[in-house]
């Protein structure tokens, strides 16, 4: 098999929060096109090295390359200027704005000439129409109405239109924060697949979640996290299940 | 050809295969409608209580005179108001707008007759005095992270101090001002159309109302204060710069009580460091009447004009009735908490 040069990685990266570390001299590496899914026990460290991927916070020590330069980021804002968007768990949408606004939130698009110039007024006909196809494209096609407020929508619709925006704006890696947790069965299917269509669409992910039937469903490469570091990374078609919680655990050393 | 028919295909399959999201049906057509339109309820809440007033009242009530005296007499707290809905639009509050108002009429009258600057200078300067006030309370909600309601309870008291200390309690009678500086009176300048009488503070207001309203609706710097509004951590993960939008728009309320400063000298006539001692409760009953959420995030800034006439036609119309003035406070009690509860109700009913 020949080498896969990885999109987006990190060598020997290590937090420190006072005696507690955190990060122990941990690696990452996400290739082009792929589903990683990042699985490891609570206090692994994986919201850690999330956090330092998505630029929440900053390492103590250790490199982290995008397409294969040294990166830094300066904040969550910096990331996602080089392209990597992160949904959090919490989405970050304002409730009570439309979708439209949230699509746009942070980046939004003024009209031409005087109007945008001067008067620094909005095209909000055409923000509408990019925020509806986003949606279109990703198969979002309930969503009736563009101006809706973001808190009339189901669990499931609002993490679709949180992926669509993070999916939406030319973004190079896509970190989703346990994107499932708070659904149901039905609109976690509906998740998946809708995780499914980015990453066919060419954006590679990052998925943290718990639940190992999702995990084993969609990803094309499992990053097992233990005591601060990378143990291992599984083939989830090589592996079972109880293979990955083992090595989560402790009970298995890797081969 | 054969490819693109091909990708045709695919896509139309991957289509056919794309998940769908079952809408929430939880919403009644009424609480979407009062969801996208805040000022709708107190439109018609002014729109019933001018009729009432017109047909109890009559003639005396429903006339060009005394619908525009209401507006005459609701323009320095509609003014006022436009600045406190900003800042309870990003979740805060502003108890030190009355004070600023007051103190940027002293600051424009005392350096126009002690000083002797030309008014001119005396209005910016009154002007900038608002602006700075309204500055620091933005830096110490912001960068110092203390509750709004706190830094502006601090910096009312310290603006009324200083609008006391540097005044002596002097009023500044009508008369001097009219003789030697008229421009500080020149909001109170009138337009009359027939019975009708408008001010220049009246069309400043409508003005001021219809602006901010456009900032707010049209603009990304107004997108973002109902974003800080609503949920801050969000707004700052989506890239806006939270204490920056927190510094202008407390910044700008500041600015605009100057300018209700300015208003006031020309309705009053004189300067007199005593008035608007209520102006802060009177524009956040104005806001909250309007519909605006004090939670932040949600209502209109036109709802607060309305809030304002609301209590301005109470007010006029039920002192024509000869009523006591007391019924006044009473009615405006009850829409306060009429509002409020509908607030809560639109905001539980879809969450």
């Amino acid at each position: 098999m020949t080498e896969v040069k990885p999109i987006f990685s990190a060598e020997g990266l290590v937090k420190r929060y006072g005696r507690v570390v955190a990060l122990d001299h941990c690696d990452f590496d996400l290739n082009p096109g792929e589903i990683l899914a990042i699985i490891g026990d609570n206090g692994a460290g994986k919201s850690t090295l999330i956090k330092a991927l998505s630029g929440a916070i900053q390492p103590d020590e250790g490199q982290m390359y995008l397409n294969g330069q040294p990166i830094e980021f300066s904040s969550p804002v910096d990331a996602r200027r080089h392209g990597i968007e992160t949904v959090y768990q919490t989405l970050a949408m304002s409730p009570a704005l439309s979708i439209a606004d949230n699509m746009f939130m942070g980046r939004e698009i003024r009209r031409p000439g005087f109007r945008g110039c001067v008067l620094r007024q909005l095209d909000k006909p055409k923000m509408r129409k990019i925020a509806q196809e986003k949606l279109f494209n990703l198969g979002l096609t309930t969503i009736q109405n563009i101006d809706q407020p973001v808190e009339t929508l189901s669990g499931g619709q609002r993490q679709g239109v949180a992926v669509a925006r993070a999916a939406a704006f030319g973004s190079s890696v896509l970190i989703l924060d346990e994107p499932t947790a708070a659904l149901g069965v039905k609109e976690s299917r509906r998740v998946l697949s809708l995780i499914e269509q980015v990453r066919d669409r060419g954006i590679p992910i990052i998925l943290i979640s718990h639940n190992m039937p999702y995990v084993f469903e969609v990803a094309d490469r499992i990053h097992v996290h233990r005591l601060g570091r990378r143990l291992t990374v599984i083939d989830p078609r090589k592996r079972s299940m109880s293979d990955a919680v083992a090595l989560m655990t402790g009970a298995m050393e890797p081969d | 050809m054969d490819q693109q028919d091909n990708s045709k295909k695919v896509l139309f399959n991957a289509n056919d295969e794309i998940p769908t999201f079952v809408g929430s049906d939880r919403q009644s057509h009424v609480t979407t409608y009062l969801h996208n339109n805040p000022a709708a309820v107190p439109l018609t809440v002014l729109l019933i209580s001018i009729i009432v007033f017109g047909v109890v009242a009559g003639e005396r009530f429903f006339s060009p005179f005394a619908l525009t005296l209401i507006f005459q007499q609701v323009a320095i707290i509609g003014i006022v108001a436009c600045a406190q809905s900003l800042v309870i639009l990003t979740a805060g509050i502003d108890l030190s707008v009355g004070a600023i108002m007051v103190l940027s009429s002293v600051v424009m009258g005392k350096l126009t007759f002690d000083q002797g600057l030309p008014p001119e200078v005396s209005i910016t300067i009154g002007l900038l005095c608002g602006l700075l006030i309204g500055l620091i309370n933005g830096l110490l909600v912001a960068f110092v992270k203390l509750p709004p309601f706190i830094v502006t309870l601090g910096t009312w008291q310290i603006t009324l101090a200083i609008n006391f200390l540097y005044s002596g309690s002097e009023v500044i009678r009508s008369q001097d001002i009219a003789r030697q500086a008229p421009i500080l009176q020149f909001f109170g300048g009138t337009i009359e159309v027939g019975d009708a009488v408008i001010t220049y503070g009246v069309l400043f207001l409508l003005g001021l109302v219809c602006l901010s309203s456009y900032v707010l609706s049209n603009t990304a710097w107004g997108r973002h204060i109902y974003a800080v509004g609503d949920d801050p951590v969000a707004a700052e993960l989506a890239g806006v710069s939270v204490n920056r939008v927190l510094i202008e728009v407390y910044a700008i309320a500041g600015l605009i009580c100057a300018f209700a400063g300015w208003a006031l000298i020309g309705r009053l006539g004189s300067v007199s460091p005593q008035a608007g001692q209520l102006t802060n409760i009177e524009s956040i009953t104005a806001v909250v009447i309007g519909g605006i959420s004090l939670f932040g995030g949600r209502g209109a800034l036109a709802g607060s004009l309305f809030g304002a006439l609301i209590v301005g036609v109470f007010s006029l119309g039920l002192r024509m009735l000869g009523a006591d003035v007391q019924w006044t406070y009473l009615l405006i009690g009850i829409l306060i908490i009429m509002a409020v509860t509908i607030d809560q109700y639109i905001r539980k009913k879809v969450l």
